[in-house]
């Protein structure tokens, strides 16, 4: 098993050298740059600002720079937030991002997991309807709706909650977000669950299990969840990366000072330095998080094995 | 307890302790629009970030509550005859951290705003000053700069030309004397919390990126006296819904984002009392391309597109917030009073929509031979409206429009290299003073390098104008050199922007102002 780990480490690093080389230069290639703003600058000014951040130079030179800078860890300054390098920005925004995405992907457990398995048991009745047709909503509904409603009504008109704000990571700040960030998760668990259980329910091994007279309960918690588990770990895998990098919508309308923001902004503003130190963290963090997700594999199914 | 009744309850222990603890009452929570990129005044970019870094830098001459102009870290100034040396009187006062604020921090501020490595925005604002292009180009040494300290509280600025604007330039954030002892130590990281000495009003406490940044009263500050504020915090909300939602909360009592266009009505019914409107110096206009080839090179299609557009239909029912229709294209509320018009002003509409069509002819379009057209703006919901509505209007001439909607950055892009034929623009002061406006069309400025707009009259005037002194004078020069521009129909005025923020009722010392400058300096909490 570590030697299995070891080599998938080993061959992650070809595949993030890709994926930064070609976001490099996708990046490059898109029209506009850095310093084009409502108002055209001086020839002269402009100069000075390539100048400033080496975008002057060639761009396969621009490239051999920055990844020779990367190789030391050094992601670059930020072109926007200039009193901040990318690395500081990251560091200071990523725990925040965690926090809020952790404690969503929970609560998405927590209440997904068993809403699929109640509704894949009573199939066809009138929860399972209830629970799907929910979670339906909650897919369709992009959370930048689900949001503004969440600090309208719990912030404004009820005012229980701030309507956004960090104020230091107090849990009063925590709930909203956190809810908003975890409908779309719950609902996407709970149909995953729902379905993948139902797989189950019909396989053999069942069948087996209920002939032997093992109890309904039993044959359910005993033989049935944790296969029905496997889909829900695969794509949880890729959903945590996603999550606990955090979400432009969320950290907007709630004020919270993650890192989901700088990838959409730093796009927009051509902040090059910085959308690419987001590319690779991101990058980094999938890759892990799909090996986690197949480690998990050989502990829920006795058939994969890692040697 | 319900869960219902536990999270009111909860809170209300949060405040409480928050109370006991000590925590200064009279500290003002601002929604700042966006999270502040630098607060290294000479590397700023935009109001978010200078609210900030002018309550912490004092300029030579400041701000006044109602925008005017006041003594700041100057005293005192003189301009001589001929307009071309200012000697400033320092007053005595102090940094933050008891060092005396003296004339060779000004210098030392002046020459580092033109020097090549801190590629500030604006420098070519200072371009006036002697050798400043050649320093900013890096052709001359930042010591070459033509300012000097003969003493520690006398500053002298010696311009190679007039430059009627030239106080107001000085006005700007990036003008602020800065702690030459503090910077030639602590270099890039000077700015950080600890570490960074302030002149103004308010000294930095603290900054966590995308939460806050904190400012607290500076004992040191040479006013400190008639500062009511104990502190400010800083919020980052570019989301203007999500700022509303917390300043109806009670969380915020100034909010900066803006108001959503698509709630403005409930606001003004809701909270009239909290809703600042005000005209600021900055102008909504289509830019032509007028270089040849273009159809637009073409004065009478020019003159025809400007006859077809009725603005009070844009202003008044599809905006709605109080923005004023333009003929012009200074801004009214600019200072220094330019009052050029479009001559078709006042005729009806239509009267315009016939003469627009006759021209149209003229120039070989119509129905049959529809001239196509295409109208580029940047992504947002108010520029697609005005788009469409400008579109209909031109209809009827028999103009085909191609509507091309980007992002910001290739919007302005596309600009920049005159790839367009009718472009969205929105031109924002960084001066209160039309020589901003003027300057942007004249030889070499960022409007006549997008649009190709050339014409040696018009730079006369606009040279001329920004060399003359006489306040009078010198509007006469201006209103003839923009009447000059509207003649030629070289732009599409639409209108006039306004800003819209929301104060809370208890708060004074705050205006309206062109500039959309609030010194954090003079508010103040009332009970």
């Amino acid at each position: 098993m570590l030697s299995y780990t070891l080599k998938r480490l080993l061959q992650a690093i070809p595949t993030l050298l890709i994926v930064i080389t070609i976001s490099f230069f996708l990046m490059r290639i898109a029209p506009g740059g850095p310093f084009d703003g409502e108002r055209q600058l001086p020839p002269e000014i402009e100069a000075n600002l390539e100048a400033a951040y080496h975008l002057d130079e060639p761009l396969p030179m621009q490239y051999l720079r920055y990844m020779g800078n990367l190789l030391q860890g050094d992601f670059g300054p930020s072109f926007k937030y200039k009193d901040f390098s990318v690395s500081e920005l990251i560091l200071q925004g990523f725990p925040v991002s965690l926090e809020i995405g952790g404690l969503a992907i929970l609560l998405a457990l927590l209440l997904g997991l068993p809403l699929g398995v109640i509704a894949a048991i009573r199939r066809n009745s009138a929860i399972d309807y209830a629970v799907m047709g929910t979670a339906l909503a909650g897919i369709a509904i992009p959370n930048f709706v689900i949001a503004p409603i969440l600090a309208l009504v719990f912030g404004v008109l009820l005012a229980w909650l701030p309507a956004g704000g960090w104020n230091g990571g107090a849990w009063p700040n925590l709930v909203l977000p956190v809810i908003a960030l975890s409908i779309q998760q719950i609902a996407y668990i709970a149909r995953m669950m729902r379905a993948s259980m139902i797989e189950v329910l019909g396989s053999h091994y069942i069948r087996t299990a209920r002939a032997k007279g093992l109890s309904e309960s039993q044959v359910i918690l005993r033989h049935a969840i944790r296969p029905a588990l496997l889909p829900v770990t695969s794509y949880l895998g890729p959903a945590i990366a996603g999550i606990i990098t955090g979400s432009v919508v969320i950290e907007q309308i709630f004020g919270i000072p993650g890192i989901g923001r700088y990838f959409v902004q730093g796009a927009l503003n051509r902040d090059y330095t910085l959308v690419m130190g987001t590319v690779v963290f991101y990058g980094a963090l999938i890759v892990l998080m799909n090996l986690l997700v197949d480690l998990a594999y050989s502990a829920l199914d006795p058939q994969i094995r890692y040697d | 307890m319900s869960f219902r009744r536990l999270i009111p309850a909860l809170l209300l222990a949060g405040t409480a302790a928050a109370m006991a603890s000590g925590a200064p009452a009279a500290t003002l929570a601002i929604g700042n629009g966006a999270e502040p990129g630098t607060l290294d005044p000479q590397k700023t970019s935009g109001a978010w970030e200078t609210r900030i870094t002018r309550s912490l830098f004092d300029r030579l001459i400041d701000y006044d509550v109602d925008g005017s102009l006041v003594p700041g870290l100057a005293e005192s100034w003189r301009i001589s005859d001929d307009g071309t040396v200012y000697t400033f009187h320092l007053r005595d006062a102090r940094w933050s951290d008891g060092e005396p604020i003296t004339a060779s921090d000004a210098v030392f501020a002046l020459r580092r705003l033109l020097a090549p490595a801190t590629a500030n925005h604006n420098a070519n604002l200072y371009y006036a000053i002697h050798n400043a292009r050649a320093v900013n180009t890096g052709k001359a040494e930042p010591a070459t700069l033509g300012v000097s300290a003969p003493d520690d509280r006398t500053l002298v600025v010696h311009l190679d030309q007039p430059a009627a604007y030239f106080l107001q330039a000085l006005a700007m954030s990036e003008a602020a004397p800065l702690p030459e002892h503090l910077i030639e130590r602590a270099g890039t990281g000077w700015t950080e919390p600890g570490t960074l000495v302030s002149s103004g009003a308010f000294t930095l406490e603290a900054w966590r990126p995308q939460a806050f940044v904190r400012v607290a009263r500076n004992p040191r500050f040479y006013a400190a006296d008639s500062v009511a504020l104990d502190g400010a915090t800083f919020y980052p909300i570019d989301d203007a819904g999500a700022a509303l939602n917390r300043f109806r909360s009670g969380e915020l009592d100034i909010a900066y984002s803006g108001v959503p266009a698509a709630r403005f009505d409930w606001v003004k019914q809701h909270l009239g009392d909290a809703l600042r409107v005000g005209p600021l110096v900055a102008e909504y206009f289509y830019m032509f391309n007028l270089r040849d080839g273009q159809p637009l090179a073409d004065p009478r299609v020019r003159e025809a597109l400007n006859l077809a557009v009725r603005r009070d239909v844009i202003t008044r029912q599809l905006l709605g917030m109080g923005q004023r229709s333009s003929y012009w294209y200074v801004p009214r509320a600019t200072a220094g009073g330019t009052r050029g018009r479009m001559a078709f002003a006042e005729e009806s509409p239509e009267a315009r929509l016939q003469r627009a069509q006759a021209l149209m002819r003229e120039a070989g379009y119509g129905p049959e031979h529809p001239l196509p057209l295409t109208l580029r703006y940047n992504t947002l919901e108010d520029h697609k409206k005005i788009a469409v509505a400008v579109a209909a209007m031109w209809k009827p001439l028999g103009v085909e429009v191609d509507l091309i909607n980007s992002e910001a950055a290739v919007h302005y892009a596309a600009v920049a290299a005159g790839d367009f034929q009718v472009a969205r623009y929105g031109m924002v002061a960084t001066v209160d003073d039309p020589y901003d406006f003027l300057n942007a069309y004249a030889d070499g400025g960022s409007a006549a390098r997008s649009s190709g707009y050339h014409d040696a009259d018009y730079d006369a005037l606009v040279e001329r104008s920004t060399q003359t002194l006489d306040p009078a004078a010198r509007a006469r020069l201006m209103t003839r050199a923009e009447q000059r521009l509207l003649d030629d129909y070289a732009l599409l005025p639409l209108y006039d922007y306004v800003s819209a923020h929301l104060v809370a009722p208890g708060i004074t010392g705050w205006q309206s102002t062109p500039t959309d400058v609030h010194p954090l300096r003079y508010i103040q909490i009332e009970d």
